[in-house]
């Protein structure tokens, strides 16, 4: 992949801080496009805060965050989701009581067109949108595995079923930029092989992935570039080979979990 | 004929396909039955039949704002005022004795419009700037707006009679009205119809057909991408923000279609009563409607159907008629002496159970609630489910 | 239409920014105060402060109310519909209570202080333990059934208790004996009666040594847990079932005592008393800050105060439009109210 063309995402000097705590400290750091980016460090180190002032879930409390070309800090989430970031969350998220195929069909809600007039009459356009969207939902059901699944509640899916839900709602918003908190936390290590299929698979559509990563092996295998957080601080970029040598990532992570 | 067959098959393990199947036939049935059980005496009960449906239409509505959006709303009974006093204003001479001088005479069926537009706009108004409370402040703020508009209308002396309320209320017309045989009357077809007081029938079939087209709009909203996002909204805000989702304004808008539910009824209530008075919009009237969604079976339209049905056979059919029940059972069995009052405090057993009508009313809201949380006909996992048989138990709505 | 309402959110945005919220909801305190200031020096001075104290003494006895609903909510989050009737409550025991005692009307004397009070603790209990009661059957089963539950079953248990009441003592209101001396006397231009002393000095000591009680004792410490953080609660080894019960009898007791001096100084008591009564408490709860044990007494005491000024200065059918307006202003301009709430963030 090549690193000369501009980057998807840019943040520039990003804190957030909450009361006195300083939970993300001036990071700066490039996600090229096209490309697996990975995020890591220690628990408490801001990752998902940094996650959060990306979506609009959090308002930077400083800096700027540039997404193809525009400063979007401070955009809310559902704008954020419109211009074309998604994201899935560190403790999963799901409409617990809507059907697997519901769930994905919210996640192609911000692409639809129909409007109060067309639900309330149910016009033939809106007939016409929710038969292609349904059948969009299912190929996004299809494509991370869990077709079967279709009407079956959220809640009652199995624990790795539903990350792989979480992940199909997302990108059933058509992202460019598809942010995934801890997609292979508490999985098995065939379930990680299987999810790192999917994030190749995700990747050749086109879509930048961002993702933050406790397992080593996964986030060496999978990503081109990694940035290391810790406090809140940009403490190591780069390919990761030579970030697993940086001493002060060892210090700082990899000396704790390992 | 075989296509029926199949159709029949596939929802006959379908509660809400039964729901709705017994509702219809009920309907249709009611009038008829009523008079044939009356010997024709029987318009009483259809015209309390009419005034249930109304109650009908609220569980609808409200329905849509508690249970799709998830929204809890306390002062539901504001809207239904609101749409009243519209009715009431613009349709009848009630505007002579106010600042204007003018009597304003709009046709029922614009009039029924308009007093839904006004409700949802006053949804609008109220929700904007507090539908980004926590969820719980929005049912503190309904309830104090229930609280507020009923007051309001009743200090508005100049506009609305204050106590008195409005009375003398236009009647719908229509060119031409089919009478018979629902009642059991002949079929036949009346030219420039007017719905007067002392023909229920004519209003039990309005407030059906009401019923029947709002059903059918709000079971596309709810199978709607609007829908969706209700629900959505409902389950977890952050992540239907997250999924692009316009929080806000999705609720807004189940607040202001919820509202002009009730604005509609609230038009029909008056046309109906042709009297509008600030008494009939208390906060017992906006707990009755929650009661009835939340018995049913929150997010659930034949669910909320039924428990308006329910609570309100119950509110203002049997509970009423209880103490001459009571009266009549005490005289034959040969115990006179309990319909009549004794110095030692006992009423006589008509007050007695006429008295028993507020502990009566608690002990079925909260023996409900305790042995059925999620309502009598929860909602449950559509069609499709359905069709493939699966059965979770455990896969009934809860929120 | 309804698309243009939809947009409107975006451009009323800036209700929710705090500094203008601020400066509205500050210049409509501003603006209510320089017109009451205005009517109240159409009056003379007497009138006001005989207004003054009969706000205080209601704002007082809305304060004992409010305090367990905003106990409640505080801890368990619920909006306890039957705590307004227990209140009214608390009147219709005493009454049973006071033939027992040997007390009857007419009879005023220093020899009444000890039945009273005993009569009072009594009423106090009995109302305890009934909202501990309510609180077994009908909330604690719905812990964790969806939040509309518990709502619809206190609305249920408020109906129950009205209806007993009804049923115990008929539909009209009750004449509530008048115990209280009615000597009145003059401190320069005030004209104060004894009765409004003692039914002021009552509620405000019960209000302060509950206040004292729940921050000082151990009591104090773990339902101020337990509505912090549940979970964490228990792990402390904190019983929760016990704050919770704990919880719902001190507010009760309060609101007895409530419903007592509440009789002794309006006379009467009827079986629907606490449903408006309870409402206004609630909007003296959320004006305070919900959940937050000084805001109650505060927000009581100010809504006794609007409440008694816009009857007499202003127009009383308007009163309870005032006082709703009120709750809506709060929480539309301050949700936390006055003094900040203390409810676990979500
Ligand atoms: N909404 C919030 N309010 C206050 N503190 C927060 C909030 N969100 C996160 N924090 C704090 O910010 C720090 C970083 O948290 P987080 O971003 O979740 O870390 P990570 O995802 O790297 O494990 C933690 O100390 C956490 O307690
Ligand atoms: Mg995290």
């Amino acid at each position: 992949m090549s690193t000369d063309q501009k980057p998807i995402l840019s943040l520039q000097g990003v804190i957030k801080r909450f009361g006195g705590l300083t939970a993300v400290d001036q990071v700066s750091f490039d996600v090229p496009k096209g490309e697996v980016f990975a995020l890591i460090g220690p628990n408490g180190a801001g990752k998902t805060t940094l996650f959060n002032c990306i979506t609009g879930m959090h308002v930077p409390t400083a800096g700027r965050v540039v997404f193809e070309g525009r400063d979007i800090a401070g955009t809310k989430p559902y704008r954020t989701a419109q211009l074309g970031i998604a994201r899935t969350f560190q403790n999963i998220r799901l409409f617990e009581y809507m059907s697997a195929l519901d769930n994905v069909k919210v996640g192609e809600h911000v692409r639809m067109k129909a409007k109060l007039w067309d639900a309330i009459f149910r016009t033939p356009f809106a007939r016409r949108e929710e038969r292609e969207v349904s059948e969009r939902a299912m190929e996004h059901l299809r494509f991370v595995g869990i077709e079967r699944h279709a009407d079956n509640y959220a809640r009652n899916l199995a624990y790795g079923q539903q990350r792989r839900l979480e992940i199909a709602r997302a990108l059933a918003t058509e992202p460019h930029l598809l942010l995934l908190d801890e997609p292979a936390a508490g999985f098995t290590p065939q379930e990680k092989v299987e999810l790192m299929r999917l994030v190749d698979k995700i990747i050749s559509r086109g879509i930048t992935v961002f993702l933050i990563e406790h397992d080593m092996r996964v986030v060496m295998e999978v990503s081109q570039r990694i940035v290391v957080l810790d406090h809140g601080e940009k403490i190591a970029e780069g390919p990761p080979a030579e970030v697993r040598k940086d001493q002060r990532v060892i210090d700082a992570y990899l000396g704790k979990s390992a | 004929m075989k296509r029926l067959r199949v159709f029949v098959r596939e929802n006959s393990r379908n509660p809400n396909a039964i729901a709705y199947t017994v509702m219809a036939i009920g309907a249709l049935a009611l009038p008829g039955i009523v008079q044939f059980a009356n010997g024709g005496n029987g318009d009483f009960l259809v015209s309390l039949a009419a005034d249930g449906g109304v109650y009908v239409l609220l569980a609808i509505g409200l329905n849509v704002v508690v249970g799709f959006a998830g929204l809890l709303d306390l002062g539901y009974a504001a809207f239904f005022a609101i749409g009243s006093y519209t009715y009431g204003m613009l349709a009848s001479a009630q505007l002579i004795s106010s600042p204007i001088h003018h009597a304003v005479h709009i046709p029922f069926w614009i009039a029924l419009l308009i007093g839904m537009f006004v409700a949802a706009g006053a949804g609008a108004l109220l929700g904007a700037p507090t539908l980004r409370l926590r969820g719980d402040y929005l049912a503190i703020v309904t309830l104090g707006f229930g609280e507020i508009v009923p007051r309001f209308f009743r200090n508005m002396k100049d506009w609305t009679s204050g106590v008195n309320g409005i009375s003398a209320l236009d009647v719908p017309t229509l060119p031409f009205w089919i009478t018979g045989p629902w009642a059991s009357t002949q079929l036949a077809i009346e030219h420039n119809f007017r719905f007067v007081s002392f023909n229920p029938t004519a209003w039990y079939v309005l407030v059906v057909i009401l019923i029947v087209i709002s059903v059918i709009g709000v079971n596309n909203l709810y199978s709607s991408r609007l829908g969706r996002a209700w629900m959505a909204v409902r389950e977890d805000e952050t992540a239907a923000a997250a999924m692009g989702v316009n929080t806000v304004n999705t609720k807004l808008l189940a607040f202001a279609i919820g509202a002009s539910f009730s604005g509609f009824a609230g038009a029909f209530y008056g046309a109906k009563l042709s009297l509008v008075s600030p008494d009939s919009f208390s906060f017992i009237v906006s707990i009755t409607i929650l009661s009835m969604v939340v018995l049913g079976g929150m997010g659930n339209i034949p669910g909320a159907m039924i428990g308006a049905l329910l609570l309100y056979s119950v509110l203002y059919y049997f509970l009423p008629g209880a103490p001459a029940q009571a009266t009549a059972l005490a005289h034959n069995l040969g115990m006179d002496w309990l319909n009549q009052s004794s110095p030692d405090g006992w009423p006589g057993i008509a007050e007695f159970i006429h008295r028993l009508q507020f502990i009566i009313f608690g002990l079925i809201l909260v023996g409900i609630m305790l042995l059925r949380p999620q309502g009598l006909l929860p909602s449950r996992l559509r069609a499709q489910e359905l069709k493939r048989g699966v059965h979770d138990e455990s896969a009934v709505v809860t929120t | 239409m309804i698309g243009a309402l939809a947009r409107m959110p975006s451009t009323l945005r800036t209700f929710g920014g705090s500094q203008v919220s601020n400066l509205v909801g500050l210049l409509i305190v501003a603006g209510a105060l320089a017109l009451t200031l205005q009517h109240v020096l159409q009056h003379s001075a007497s009138f006001f402060f005989q207004i003054l104290i009969i706000g205080i003494a209601d704002g007082t006895i809305y304060g004992l109310i409010a305090l367990g609903y905003t106990m409640v909510y505080g801890i368990i989050e619920l909006i306890n519909f039957a705590h307004g009737d227990v209140f009214t409550l608390g009147g219709y025991f005493s009454l049973a209570l006071f033939p027992i005692f040997g007390i009857a009307e007419g009879k005023a004397g220093f020899g009444y202080v000890i039945p009273l009070l005993v009569v009072a603790a009594i009423t106090m209990l009995l109302c305890g333990v009934v909202n501990v009661a309510i609180e077994r059957v009908a909330y604690r089963p719905l812990r964790h059934a969806p939040r509309l539950a518990p709502l619809i079953t206190a609305i249920g248990m408020s109906s129950i208790l009205e209806g007993a009441m009804y049923l115990w003592r008929g539909p009209n209101s009750l004449h509530y004996p008048d115990l209280l001396p009615l000597t009145r006397f003059n401190i320069g231009p005030v004209n104060i009666g004894v009765k409004d002393l003692i039914v002021i000095t009552f509620a405000l000591v019960l209000v302060v040594v509950f206040t004292l009680f729940i921050n000082l004792s151990k009591l104090g410490k773990a339902m101020r847990a337990t509505a912090q953080d549940r979970d964490a609660a228990q792990l402390m080894g904190i019983d929760i079932n016990r704050t919770i019960s704990a919880t719902f009898f001190i507010g009760a007791a309060l609101a007895g005592a409530g419903g007592i001096t509440w009789g002794l100084y309006i006379s009467s008591v009827d079986p629907f008393l606490g449903f408006i009564t309870g409402l206004i408490a609630f909007t003296a709860a959320v004006f305070g800050g919900i959940g937050n044990i000084p805001g109650a007494a505060l927000g009581g005491l100010l809504i006794g105060l609007i409440r008694a000024f816009s009857d007499s200065y202003f127009d009383s059918s308007w009163t309870e439009v005032l006082i709703f307006g009120i709750l809506i202003a709060t929480l539309v301009f301050r949700p936390t109210g006055l003094l900040g709430m203390r409810v676990p963030e979500k």
